[in-house]
């Protein structure tokens, strides 16, 4: 297999840390020498803290008050 | 001691357990509206899921196991009713994504611009509510996945407790919606070159 097709291949895993360390340590030696392969890896990386950003929101105020009205009333 | 001091002291145990869960439950309402967020198309529907979560909690707080993840537990629920919500209002049915490779977004944003893409953050070509967009057109099977896994920050094995689906689904599931989420995000957000 193409090297660079191979690293297309173990990107995810590569960035989710669960590759061995064998695998590893030839994605990162393929990744020094290949600036193709490097910027996709980063762009990987950053991508998945955008969607992180893009798909959060923060609770409305409105619903922690009614969250809190589900509460078993004190006697 | 009397039965009724028994009595009384079993039922002001069991209220002062009662109050602790539903204040520990309270304290993670931001995460667990964090992934409601995500798994439903807008607020308002996120909030009554939300709700209907805390709902049903509060009422089944007893079969909660103290010690045990509560995170993990309230999102149990909420995405049982999730799954519910989605069958009862039958929406398109669901049908096997069309799936690029894992470069598949970055090729297609370098062969827009024509060029190489040298920027430091060529993340931020694209539009944030594109990529929310892209998330909702996501099947829902992966895209429970990928906002426990990617958004919420749980572990595979919560995901796969959450979901009760084996932790190899996870990571299958989680690796095939990425990629479906940048095929989605291309079409939305790239012009064919």
């Amino acid at each position: 297999m193409d090297p660079c097709d191979h690293c297309e291949e173990v990107m995810q895993p590569y960035l989710d840390r669960s590759l061995s360390v064998e695998e590893k340590q030839a994605v990162e030696l393929h990744l020094d020498e290949c600036p193709w392969c490097s910027k996709r890896f980063r762009f990987e990386q950053e991508f998945r803290g955008y969607v992180r950003v893009a798909c959060t929101e923060e609770m409305p105020p409105s619903l922690r008050e009614k969250l809190a009205a589900l509460r078993t009333p004190l006697l | 001691m009397s039965d009724t001091d028994t009595e009384g002291r079993r039922i002001a145990n069991e209220a002062r357990d009662r109050v602790r869960f539903e204040e520990d439950a309270l304290e993670l309402s931001d995460q667990v509206f964090r992934v409601a967020r995500g798994l439903v198309n807008s607020r308002e529907e996120a909030e009554d899921l939300v709700q209907q979560t805390y709902e049903r909690a509060f009422r089944s707080w007893r079969s909660f196991t103290p010690g045990t993840n509560l995170r993990a537990w309230l999102l149990r629920i909420l995405t049982n009713l999730n799954i519910d919500r989605a069958r009862r209002d039958q929406r398109r049915p669901q049908t096997q994504p069309m799936e690029e490779t894992d470069y598949f977004l970055y090729n297609r944003l370098e062969q827009s611009a024509g060029e190489p893409l040298e920027e430091d953050r060529v993340v931020e070509r694209l539009s944030q509510d594109d990529v929310v967009g892209a998330l909702s057109a996501v099947p829902h099977d992966f895209r429970d996945v990928l906002v426990l896994v990617d958004i919420g920050d749980f572990s595979y094995q919560d995901a796969a407790q959450i979901l009760d689906i084996p932790i190899g689904t996870v990571m299958s599931r989680l690796h095939r919606a990425r990629r479906v989420l940048k095929q989605e995000l291309a079409e939305r957000s790239v012009e064919a070159p």
